[in-house]
């Protein structure tokens, strides 16, 4: 247990310079608009008075790096400032929009990682079949197909035509998590499509790369049965290449939630970042995007740990 | 009693009597034969080589004893009869029964045997719930106890370590231990000591002969090196292309080889003693499937050929327990290893 804790403890350190270029990043979003900081923060109506006070506010007289480090200051305080269009505080708006978003997100994860798993591991125990080409042939496809394009196929065919599923809005899964989850379905398959595909191309060739290995000949050689080899050993094996795809998924699901929450009309913070963005509400979109950053670090933070813990290769490199 | 009429004198049964195995494979479009008329047989408690060129079939033989030959294309011919059941009519579930438990083996790569991700200790006792009804920690005893047996200093660490952090020599004690965690009949070595350095190689070798001696396990050893048959085997087979060309005690073949072939791979022996003697290695290489010769598959490299050697030979026991495939074997006065 010392070596996960020093292991935890190695990886924190490591993702430092990490979080602190992801926050530098965000907090230089609004020095990269072109123009005065305190003239866009103020609106496009707002008088002298009230642009002088933006200023001093948000200290945009003061040097750079004081600036970052006071704003850095205030968000590890849970202060992300307020929206310039609602006055609300930014968290808030992000806290009641994020359960949508994470909703999609983690349902869409389980339906990748279920079917794509399962057609991976189909493929590459049934090389040749058609189970195999299908995977091998529609892979390539899935990854390339956009998302808002099969999202615009999915409505058309099982919301409008076969009214199997409602074609827009979300649900809070708190109060009725059934209804949550039919409003998500459609959403969330647009964005599992291509994170499937590439889930059950790499299964497969992970899978065929360990199942011919000299060690599995071990294993059937001790008597174990093609069960326990595939799915005990098989899938240990390979799980370092699921977990950092599936963590790669996780980056792609946040972005890929700004077109499909804009496509589904659903409240989420992928739709909250388009609409700030578009309304240069730029406390809310720096803030929306902080979120996203926090949490495609954590967990990339979390799958390095798994993937040590599973693996003694990957923890003692 | 022999369960098949017409098989061998009537004396101890035979743990392993392998008869007439054939295997071919098919390649797309014919199927080329690999193993041809393959017939031998183990004793119990026999420690028995196997010796021949790299691609004479040496594995494949035991990997067809074993019922571990791909799934498809493959033909698999004749019997292998062990403690009377014939393991080539067995289904695949009744033959998983039989590996590891009764018949196990240890390969050539130490390095890759072993699954990367589980402990020693893990992979040993998973071994033995296959095979028993037992609890974890009953079976982790039993595989404690299998690696002190190989001779692992601290068995118990050694059962909590990854295979990578063990040396080349460790992780083939350990594939050893595993082999014989379940009290096996036969054990098949091939090449266990090919991937390891002379002195480890040493040690593993007098490992097999001591567990060998010890547990009563028959052991059939499979190696390219004729010297380690003749330090540690009382019985040898020499193959060569799919075929069993020679089959009897160590010492009297060594004294007096009957198969040319057996006496080209004694002449290719290192002589420590006689250092200035260029190694006289057998000219030429085992033919490939289409360059199979349809007479003695020797023939071509062969400095003893003569007409009758061009049909095939069939393997003639002779009245001394000694088998040959090789008509001229009686008139030929082979040269035997010098000592
Ligand atoms: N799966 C296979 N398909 C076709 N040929 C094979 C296959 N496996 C082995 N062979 C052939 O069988 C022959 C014997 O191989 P092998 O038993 O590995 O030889 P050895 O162990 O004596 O070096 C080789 O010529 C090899 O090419
Ligand atoms: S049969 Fe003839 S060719 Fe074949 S090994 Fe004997 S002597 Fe040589
Ligand atoms: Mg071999």
């Amino acid at each position: 247990m010392g070596t996960t804790l020093r292991l935890v403890a190695r990886r924190l350190w490591q993702l430092l310079p990490i979080v602190m270029f992801a926050t530098l990043v965000v907090f230089l979003l609004l020095q990269l608009v072109p123009g005065d900081p305190a003239l866009i923060l103020a609106g496009d109506y707002a008088s002298k008075e009230r642009i002088e006070e933006i200023r001093q506010l948000y200290g945009f007289d003061r040097p750079l790096i004081v600036q970052y480090l006071s704003w850095f200051l205030n968000v590890l305080h849970g202060d992300l400032g307020t929206s310039l269009l609602s006055g609300a505080p930014v968290l808030e708006l992000i806290m009641q929009r994020m359960p949508n978003t994470v909703l999609i997100a983690v349902y869409s994860l389980i339906i990748a990682a279920v079917v794509g798993i399962t057609l991976g591991v189909l493929a590459a125990t049934r090389v040749g079949s058609r189970v195999d080409a299908f995977v091998t042939s529609t892979a390539s496809l899935g990854v390339a197909l956009p998302s808002f394009w099969l999202a615009i196929l999915l409505v058309a065919t099982f919301a409008l035509q076969l009214h199997l599923f409602p074609a827009t809005g979300a649900r809070p899964f708190t109060v009725n998590p059934g209804d949550a989850i039919r409003h998500a379905t459609l959403p969330a398959v647009a964005l599992a499509v291509g994170v499937i595909a590439e889930l059950a191309r790499q299964t497969r060739s992970a899978l065929i790369e360990v199942l011919s290995s000299q060690y599995v000949r071990t294993l059937r050689a001790k008597g174990l049965g093609p069960m326990a080899i595939l799915w005990k050993h098989g899938l240990r094996n390979i799980s370092v290449t699921l977990l950092t795809l599936l963590g790669l998924a996780v980056n792609r699901l946040f972005s890929g939630a700004v077109v499909i929450e804009a496509v589904f009309a659903i409240p989420g913070a992928g739709s909250l970042v388009a609409y700030s963005a578009i309304n240069k509400d730029f406390p809310v979109v720096q803030g929306t995007v902080l979120m996203f950053a926090v949490i495609v670090i954590l967990v990339n933070l979390t799958v390095d740990i798994l993937n040590a813990l599973l693996d003694p290769r990957v923890a003692e490199e | 009693m022999d369960p098949i009429p017409g098989g061998r004198e009537p004396r101890q049964q035979p743990l392993l009597d392998v008869r007439n195995l054939s295997v071919a494979f098919h390649d797309g479009e014919t199927w080329g034969e690999v193993l041809t008329d393959v017939s031998f047989a183990i004793e119990p408690g026999e420690f028995v080589g196997i010796v021949g060129e790299s691609g004479c079939g040496k594995s494949l033989t035991a990997l067809s004893i074993l019922g571990l030959l791909p799934p498809r294309g493959v033909r698999l011919g004749g019997a292998m009869l062990f403690d009377g059941r014939d393991l080539a009519k067995l289904s695949e579930r009744a033959r998983r029964e039989v590996r590891g438990r009764r018949i196990s083996m240890v390969f050539q790569e130490p390095m890759s045997a072993l699954d990367p991700v589980f402990t020693v200790g893990t992979q040993l006792l998973e071994t033995v719930r296959t095979h028993f009804k037992v609890g974890r920690r009953e079976a982790l005893e039993r595989a404690v106890e299998a690696l002190a047996a190989v001779g692992i200093a601290s068995p118990r660490q050694a059962a909590a370590m990854y295979p990578s952090s063990l040396s080349g020599g460790m992780r083939q004690r350990a594939m050893i231990a595993m082999a014989l965690v379940c009290e096996p009949r036969l054990l098949i070595a091939d090449e266990p000591t090919t991937a390891l350095d002379v002195t480890i190689q040493a040690q593993i070798m007098d490992l097999l002969i001591e567990l060998g001696q010890r547990t009563g396990t028959a052991i059939l050893f499979i190696t390219h090196n004729l010297a380690l048959v003749a330090e540690s085997c009382r019985r040898m087979l020499t193959m060569y292309a799919g075929q069993i060309v020679e089959d009897g005690p160590v010492r009297e073949i060594l004294a007096r080889p009957r198969h040319p072939y057996t006496a080209g791979l004694l002449g290719s022996i290192p002589q420590s003693s006689r250092r200035k003697s260029v190694l006289p290695s057998i000219p030429g290489r085992v033919p490939s499937l289409h360059e199979m010769p349809p007479g003695c598959r020797f023939a071509p490299r062969c400095a003893h050929v003569e007409p009758p050697c061009l049909v095939p030979q069939q393997l003639v026991s002779g009245r001394d327990w000694r088998k040959v495939r090789c008509r001229r074997a009686g008139e030929l006065a082979l040269p035997g290893a010098q000592s």
